[in-house]
């Protein structure tokens, strides 16, 4: 093959990813470090003061704690629900592919729309999961929880929603690491004497550990960096109760027209990113080795 | 009392035919008992139902004296190495053979000292540390039988465990199989498509058709007395020459035929030679026979390879002694007397 | 054993429930009347007055809603054209090019997925300001290619390496150049591995939510994604028989196409990620 054709092929699509995300990166840093404001051409350097200044509001460090407090619980149900769901679909059963089907739709629905219909589900007049709750004695009718009026209920639904949105993706990831385990290591595993549970925690889901750090993997960065559930269903409310540093920088950068502030606090979301990486190329790396 | 046995045991799968058809076995203790048959003879099915990891369609499955149908695998007290081995990757090899007996509950205190014995028997102490990945085959082979043994099971349950090791290595694996079992004396199910393992492992050799046990016997006697032409063309290389006259078919192994005129009852024939092979150890020879009203038939026949090979197209006067020929009804195949 | 697989079953039919409840709601809310919608007194699980089409015909008769539609498969169409004109020469050149920094530079695109618009959004504005194009789809379909391509290049990526060498090396030694044995041998076998990219890269765009809020104002250059949670409104009131037909309409069909397709991804995805 000519010395020249793998690159070639290769250029435009690196081209245009340098140019469309490396430049934005590198402006974000020259914004993060200016007083850029929406509609004035001039800026200036101001050093560290976009985020210095950031650090000390209340709001960044409530957006702050939120967004791992969301990413962390969320993600964690997700792991063990993943888990169970892909265990029990690994076996061919009648009606699985309508259970797939049933199971993908958080996952493939746009979130801003999966979000909109959680935002009706829990309506503050009109929610079904109140009315249910009502029939069953659980809450009294005068006193329905507002799901998305008070602020720990408020961060319960976005850690749900967040649940809901990404337990397929990890499961079909899952699954597919499951049905990759040749037949007769379970089996074999069966024949030694060992029963479901064992099987499973002792040798199929350690088997999947990389796929499994993958998935994870992905489902965290998602979730810390999204501003799409927070905003349609709360707006970062009530009182900044569920806000977190995406929406944080949307409100600030965009709506709030400063963007260097904006830059600045989407700069925060960087470290986590790099350790995503990090941890990602660590098992790139491992496969590789087997 | 045998140790494993089964009572017309078969198997539909959805939507076929039986894949297993009545399948009578009944081992003996302590002997190697192989299950011989092509692909898609069924074997391995019966193999995996006697394990408990297929459930028959009908019949029993009997180990160490009692049904075992309804137990699952681990309550039938036996020890299968998969085709693959099917060691698991993530663990040691001494995790890998430890993992039976962490499962059955057997104390922690007693792992060390049973890992041990069952690694010693097969010379892999120095392997403990290692992860599966790092091993050769034959080492591998070796794990996957330790980790049968380490739970002294009543009966090993072997499934093609040669088939993954290249040509050179199977001979000396098999040779270690066989000297295995003999000092372990536990009985042994082995199941195989190669008819050479299977003469030199078994003490006695099932052979498997479409489902349907075709014969059972020791080595010498399905070779010697093959109960139809099924067996009698599955083992050898090459197979038996089968002449087909008036409803009755004539075998004799390529072996067997000599030249010269031969005793009263022998088979006479006159064949030209068409092609010779020259195979080192041996010879053969095929040739197409001209009279006795075989004319146009063709035969295969063996002969040392110090001998001067028949040049291509001569004629030859050859014979099989009586006592080595062998007759089949040629409608069903089975075995007949001479007419 | 039995018992194991008793309540597997239950955990899944629960999961199923929990996991689709939410889109069976939309459905029932987009065909409820408004009256027993809104009425507190009603059961809400069930149709207390006959269903009503009403919600849909408004939708489609008297909201920017089909506008919205034809936006969002506009942007969509554009971005996979460009997609996949970027990564199919990419992805086979790093599936076919040996050596570490074939590897790394498969790796490196991977992770420029993870980028994630929250980071770059802000900046893009200014870009997309400096350009002229705010406020128009031009800026969602230069931009959108920015994840679309490193999604696509991984999945085609694992998807080439999984076609042996030989057939291009027999159609090579046969005369073809390389050029033509890639258009004659390796699209026609990877085609399959075509069209679940070009799915994939479309539901990608269907789902974008950040940039499309960023740079679009106007109520008639909407994306679907944006334009039915917060456009659909009449001053303060969500109508909420509308949202939910909307929702499902843009939710439904996507699903089914994803579905039919899922192991093709998955199996490109295990390619490409167990090398």
């Amino acid at each position: 093959m000519k010395r020249w054709l793998g690159p070639a092929l290769v250029a435009p699509a690196f081209a245009y990813i340098a140019l469309l995300v490396g430049l934005p990166v590198v402006l974000s840093l020259y914004l993060s470090v200016s007083d850029a404001r929406v509609g004035s051409d001039t800026t200036s350097f101001v050093g560290l003061a976009n985020f210095s200044a950031a650090v000390r509001t209340p709001s960044f460090r409530a957006a702050l704690a939120h967004s791992f407090l969301f990413t962390v619980v969320s993600q964690a149900l997700v792991i063990v629900g993943a888990t169970l769901l892909a265990l029990s679909l690994k076996e061919a059963f009648r009606g699985r592919g309508l259970v797939r089907f049933l199971v993908l739709l958080p996952w493939v629905a746009p979130i801003s729309l999966g979000a909109i219909g959680w935002k009706w589900l829990l309506d503050s007049l009109y929610s079904v999961v109140n009315w249910v709750l009502v029939a069953a004695g659980v809450v009294s009718a005068a006193n329905p929880p507002m799901w998305l009026g008070e602020p720990r209920l408020a961060m319960l639904s976005v850690v749900l929603v967040h649940t809901w949105r990404t337990l397929p993706f990890a499961t079909v990831i899952l699954l597919a690491g499951l049905t990759s385990i040749p037949r007769d290591i379970p089996e074999a595993a069966a024949v030694d004497g060992s029963g479901f549970w064992r099987t499973h925690l002792s040798i199929t889901l350690p088997m999947i550990r990389p796929i499994a750090l993958v998935a994870l993997l992905f489902g965290v960065v998602f979730t810390f960096t999204d501003m799409t559930a927070v905003y349609i269903l709360t707006r970062g409310g009530p009182a900044d109760a569920t806000q977190v540093l995406p929406s944080l920088a949307f409100f600030t950068g965009i709506l709030g027209g400063d963007l260097s502030a904006g830059a600045a606090i989407s700069l925060f979301l960087f470290p986590l990113l790099l350790l995503g990486a990090v941890v990602l190329l660590r098992i790139a790396h491992r496969s590789e080795v087997t | 009392m045998a140790v494993v046995a089964t009572r017309a045991l078969t198997k539909r799968f959805a939507g076929g035919e039986n894949a297993v058809d009545g399948v009578d076995i009944e081992s003996r203790d302590g002997e190697f008992l192989v299950l011989l048959g092509p692909s898609g003879s069924g074997k391995t099915t019966v193999l995996r139902m006697i394990a408990g990891l297929e459930e028959p369609t009908s019949g029993e499955v009997w180990i160490g004296g009692r049904i075992v149908n309804r137990l699952t695998p681990r309550e039938r007290g036996i020890a299968m190495v998969f085709q693959s081995y099917a060691l698991y990757p993530h663990l040691s090899v001494y995790d890998n053979i430890a993992f039976p007996l962490k499962a059955q509950g057997v104390p922690r205190g007693e792992h060390e000292a049973k890992v041990g014995w069952a690694a010693e028997k097969f010379g892999i102490v120095r392997l403990l540390g290692r992860k599966p990945r790092e091993l050769s085959g034959g080492e591998r082979q070796r794990v996957a039988l330790a980790r049968a043994l380490v739970r002294q099971p009543q009966v090993f349950l072997l499934d093609e465990p040669l088939s993954n090791l290249d040509a050179k290595l199977r001979a000396s694996a098999r040779e270690e199989l066989q000297k295995f079992q003999k000092e372990i004396g536990t009985t042994a199910v082995y199941v195989t498509h190669d008819q050479v393992e299977a003469m030199a492992l078994g003490d006695r050799v099932v052979i498997m058709d479409h489902g349907r046990v075709r014969q059972v016997g020791t080595p010498a006697e399905v070779y010697d007395d093959p109960a139809d032409t099924f067996v009698a063309t599955f083992l050898g290389s090459p197979a038996m020459n089968l002449l087909e006259r008036d409803g009755v078919v004539l075998g004799f192994r390529p072996e067997h035929v000599r030249a010269g005129a031969g005793a009263e009852g022998a088979a006479r024939f006159r064949v030209r030679c068409d092609l010779t092979e020259y195979l080192g150890s041996e010879q053969l020879a095929y040739g197409t026979l001209q009279d006795g009203g075989w004319e146009g038939r063709e035969i295969v026949w063996r002969f040392p390879s110090w001998e001067a090979a028949p040049p291509e197209g001569s004629v030859r006067e050859v014979f099989v002694e009586r006592g080595r020929l062998r007759w089949f009804d040629a409608a069903s195949g089975l075995r007949r007397a001479a007419p | 054993m039995r018992r194991t697989k008793v309540a597997l079953r239950v955990v899944v039919a629960g999961f199923a429930l929990a996991l689709s409840f939410p889109f069976y709601w939309m459905a029932l809310t987009s065909f409820k009347r408004t009256s027993d919608l809104y009425d507190l007194k009603n059961n809400p699980l069930v149709f207390n007055e006959p269903p009503t089409l009403e919600h849909w015909r408004f939708l489609f008769a008297e909201t920017l809603y089909p506008r919205w539609l034809a936006n969002t498969l506009l942007v969509g169409v554009a971005v996979v054209a460009i997609t996949l004109v970027l990564s199919v020469p990419a992805a086979y050149g790093l599936a076919r090019l040996t050596g570490r920094w074939g590897e790394r530079a498969g790796i490196a695109m991977f992770l420029m997925y993870l980028v994630p618009p929250t980071l770059l959004f802000i900046p893009m504005s200014r870009v997309v300001a400096v350009l002229q194009l705010q406020d128009s789809l031009w800026s969602l379909i230069l931009v959108y290619p920015t994840f679309t391509v490193p999604f696509a290049t991984w999945l085609l990526m694992g998807f080439f390496k999984s076609i042996p060498k030989d057939l291009e090396e027999a159609a090579m030694i046969d005369g073809l150049s390389r050029f033509a044995a890639f258009a004659k041998v390796v699209v026609p076998v990877s085609f399959s591995g075509l069209v679940t990219v070009s799915i994939f890269a479309f539901t990608l765009v269907l789902q974008e939510f950040v940039y499309a809020l960023t740079f679009l104002s106007s109520v008639s250059k909407q994306t679907v994604g944006v334009g039915v949670p917060i456009f659909l409104i009449r001053g303060d009131v969500f109508y909420w028989g509308e949202l939910m037909a909307a929702c499902l309409v843009a939710c439904v069909p996507v699903a089914i196409v994803y579905n039919l397709f899922l192991d093709r991804l998955i199996q490109g995805f295990t390619v490409g990620a167990v090398k």
